[in-house]
């Protein structure tokens, strides 16, 4: 009982702060699986378009623009390291690393954000958004070009989604670390907010091959 | 579970790795290897994915239940798309017509 | 004078007052009476539709309403009753109160995450009700494309949105079990030592955390195709509508084994407590919930069987589904050995539980017969289907839940039902459920299309037959409401165990205290430890 009174982040339903870190940690673990799962319906149809329309989607891809698709790559690793960096600084107490690293992280996945959002906008002003004035040169089947842009930007879309609320989470993070309230004995959200961090990192691993890759050996 | 404090060394190699096989992946897709570029690009994606998962993610030094977890999910995809190309990939094998 | 003891006790339901106590509650026997509020009222609703459609096919040229109406009756029927009653039932009631408590844990893992549970549970059902009240959706609960893609004029958005935030809870309900019974067991509590019932939600929660989303993404797509038309399952831009059902049923069919897992859980410790008996072969049991579980994620595709799908992957699911029916079969061979030499009283659960193993083999063995590719071409789509999952999720899932209801209801209300007027009913709803169902099995095979507002005059007999059967049903339903809500006040006041069971929720004061144990339990016997039980009673 006493634990309970001295350390006021320990919720009742738990005998230790070590089984509440545990127990956190496998809740996001397993939250994160279900993330795979709802992505994967959408890597399903992917796949299974690509196979159906390989020479179409092949032309699709090639008119995104590799470099920019390459770069958002290298700038969410950028994140991914300045965020198991943060989670690092808080667990040997380090509070001003741990600011910094979590203002990096943030800053990084602006960055992502913004070129997201002028890729977008290159694929809007080429006609290339699905709709009434969609149009990709070079082929008869539009019907299956349109298929891939719906899913590029159902695909990227989720996921810039849940770049947000990463984002709106890592400055929960920072607004807490802030106040002071991660220590080296209680750092839990850091470590499992570092988590959801990762995995949207790794959703992104996939995305870039499958999306901006496909068919580069044939400009 | 990350009591276990990683070394600014490793992370920092981890991170080298994932932007020179980044770097690596965008390359190999300019040349033609015919059916290997899918394979070549998926496969520099899971390392990516390993090693983002295991130094970054800590599973390398979490218990086997996380681990079993994350295996699980890989399965439980796999499962997915396995079974539903059992059904893309055979149409058209029988004289039927539809099917 | 013994009531005046009882009240003066403090329980988690008099613990503390007012609405907000209960709104914003972290206890999770206060979240599952709040569940059990939500889904009674969802049941009913549900019936409500059940009891329209019955009506209309007294006539075979029907009239009591329009063609497009009834398509509404029976897509309201099964979104409500799969979505909001059947998915959450056991897990988020039962499960909810007495998985920790079976555990000898103080609540689950994540007691907000349940509460917000709860709430995404109600915020979805407030959007199918919206979609229901505004002018109903017609596109059956399964909404193939292209129809409720592009042709449908009902409000399908609103019902899909309401089953997505839905999904929600239940994904939350399954991550919150899996991580409590991992990590939250008292000292002594090892994994083969658990309740049967602990086992089978735990294997529920898998198929929770791993299948819902997928249908989560499923009808994100829906309403892009619907609102955006990203042509994802649109033949013109190269879709296939073939895609969105492997994408549904990936959920839909593992969606059954979360409707009946914590039902077969609940007839191990009903079988068990009234024949005095451990459960024969507890291990097994213990691992055929776990391959359920496993094996129901490798069948989707004979809910496809003629749907366009190539007749090798037919074979190949046909062949699987063959597999996920032995598991199922070894829990009733284990329940029947179990009974075999036990003390067997006949209390109303248990009769629940006689019925239901009755009825669930007979839909488990007639989903034997549809899965059988030659033998489903014949009968999909017809009401043989519909007689085969009746028997499961009403003959099965919704015996076993009354079955349990009964049981516990004692250590979750303090007070004792009615057991003459229960017995009437268990008998009332065997009776009612078989008059309706049975005739639909014969229907099905004669060719009576489901789905179908109208049909010909031969078929006439049989369907009155299964409306008054469903009459019966509905009476054999409605006293159960009527005498559970009268015990609470005027039952006999239940003692902390009066089944005499096995179970760490028998060894706490019924209603039991906020914080279930007084001491953190120790546990040093084995699971349905009969033999001990009787020992220590005449030491």
């Amino acid at each position: 009982m006493d634990s309970h009174v001295e350390l006021p982040q320990l919720q009742e339903q738990f005998e230790t702060p070590a089984q509440q870190k545990e127990v956190s940690t496998l809740g996001m673990w397993i939250f994160l699986v279900t993330e795979v799962m709802f992505f994967g319906g959408l890597f399903l149809a992917y796949a299974i378009y690509r196979r159906e329309f390989a020479a179409v989607f092949g032309l699709a891809s090639n008119s995104m623009d590799v470099w920019m698709g390459a770069a958002n790559t290298a700038v969410l690793i950028c994140s991914s390291f300045t965020m198991v960096l943060a989670v690092r600084s808080a667990q040997i107490g380090s509070r001003k690393a741990l600011i910094v690293f979590l203002i990096l992280t943030i800053v990084f996945g602006g960055v992502f954000l913004g070129i997201k959002g002028i890729e977008w906008n290159e694929k809007f002003v080429e006609h290339h958004v699905p709709g009434p004035s969609f149009h990709l040169e070079g082929t008869e089947e539009q019907g299956p070009a349109q298929l891939f842009f719906s899913l590029y930007f159902t695909m990227t879309g989720l996921h810039a989604l849940h770049m947000i609320v990463g984002e709106g989470l890592m400055l929960f993070l920072l607004w807490h670390a802030y106040k002071g309230k991660y220590t080296p004995s209680y750092y839990t959200p850091v470590d499992i907010g570092g988590l959801y961090w990762h995995f949207v990192d790794i959703i992104w691993i996939f995305l870039f091959p499958l999306l901006y890759l496909i068919a580069r050996h044939q400009h | 579970m990350a009591e276990h404090v990683a070394s600014l060394k490793s992370y920092t190699l981890v991170f080298l790795s994932l932007l020179v096989l980044t770097f690596a992946t965008t390359l190999v897709a300019t040349i033609d290897l015919g059916p290997l570029n899918v394979v070549v690009a998926l496969f520099i994606a899971v390392v990516k994915m390993m090693l983002v998962a295991l130094f970054f993610m800590h599973l390398r030094h979490s218990t086997i239940l996380m681990k079993v977890v994350v295996g699980g999910g890989m399965l439980w995809l796999a499962i997915l798309l396995v079974l539903s190309f059992s059904d893309f990939a055979t149409r058209g094998w029988l004289p039927v017509p539809g099917k | 004078m013994i009531t005046e003891a009882v009240e003066e006790r403090e329980t988690y339901l008099n613990a503390s007052y007012g609405i907000k106590s209960w709104l914003l509650t972290k206890d999770h026997k206060r979240i599952a009476l709040l569940y059990l509020h939500t889904i009674t009222f969802f049941f009913f609703l549900g019936g409500i539709f059940a009891t329209l459609i019955r009506l209309e096919l007294l006539t075979p040229k029907g009239g009591l309403v329009s063609a497009d109406t009834y398509s509404k009756l029976f897509t309201l029927h099964g979104v409500i009753m799969v979505f909001f009653f059947l998915i959450p039932s056991i897990p988020a009631t039962l499960g909810n109160f007495f998985l920790p408590m079976m555990i000898g844990a103080k609540d689950l893992a994540f007691p907000r995450i349940n509460l917000l549970s709860w709430y995404l549970l109600v915020i979805g059902g407030c959007f199918a009700m919206y979609a229901m009240l505004a002018g109903g959706v017609d596109t059956g609960w399964t909404f193939y494309v292209p129809y409720s893609t592009n042709y449908s004029n009902t409000y399908v958005i609103a019902t899909g949105l309401g089953i997505f935030i839905a999904g929600f809870s239940s994904i939350l309900t399954g991550l919150n079990f899996i991580v409590t019974v991992h990590r939250m067991r008292a000292p002594g509590m090892t994994w083969f030592r658990l309740p049967l019932f602990v086992w089978s939600n735990y294997a529920t929660a898998l198929i929770q955390v791993l299948g819902t989303p997928v249908i989560a993404i499923t009808l994100v797509l829906l309403i892009g195709e619907r609102t955006l038309h990203i042509g994802i399952f649109d033949p013109a831009r190269g879709g296939d509508p073939v895609l969105f059902q492997h994408l549904f049923w990936f959920y839909s069919h593992p969606a059954v084994y979360i409707m009946v897992l914590p039902a077969l859980g609940i007839i191990s410790e009903l079988v068990s407590v009234f024949s005095r008996k451990p459960v024969f072969g507890y291990k097994v049991v213990a691992f055929s919930s776990v391959a359920i579980a496993v094996l129901g994620f490798l069948v989707w595709g004979h809910h496809m069987f003629v749907s366009g799908q190539s007749v090798y992957a037919g074979l190949v699911f046909s062949f699987l589904s063959y597999f996920v029916a032995i598991p199922s079969a070894i829990k009733v061979f284990n329940w029947t050995a179990t009974l075999h030499k036990g003390s067997i009283s006949y209390a109303t659960p248990m009769l629940y539980a006689f019925g239901f193993i009755g009825l669930f083999t007979v839909g488990g063995l007639t989903g034997l017969f549809v899965a059988c590719l030659g033998v489903d071409v014949h009968v999909h789509d017809t009401y043989f289907v519909v007689a085969h999952f009746h028997y499961i999720m009403v003959g099965g899932t919704i015996m076993a839940y009354l079955g349990g209801l009964h049981y516990w209801w004692p250590k979750m209300s303090g007070r004792m039902y009615p057991e003459g007027w229960a017995k009437l009913s268990a008998l009332i709803i065997y009776l009612g459920f078989n008059l309706t169902f049975f005739p639909q099995f014969i229907l099905g095979y004669l060719g009576m299309p489901r789905r179908y507002w109208n049909y010909p005059d031969e078929f006439q007999v049989l369907h009155v037959m299964s409306t008054a059967g469903a009459s019966v049903l509905a009476v054999g339903y409605l006293l159960p409401l009527i005498y559970f809500m009268w015990s609470l006040r005027y039952g006999p006041i239940a003692g902390p165990n009066p089944w005499g069971a096995t179970g760490l929720e028998w060894q706490t004061s019924s209603p039991p205290p906020a914080h279930n144990f007084d001491e953190t339990p120790i546990v040093t016997t084995e699971a349905y430890d009969y033999a001990a039980l009787e020992a220590a009673k005449v030491g």
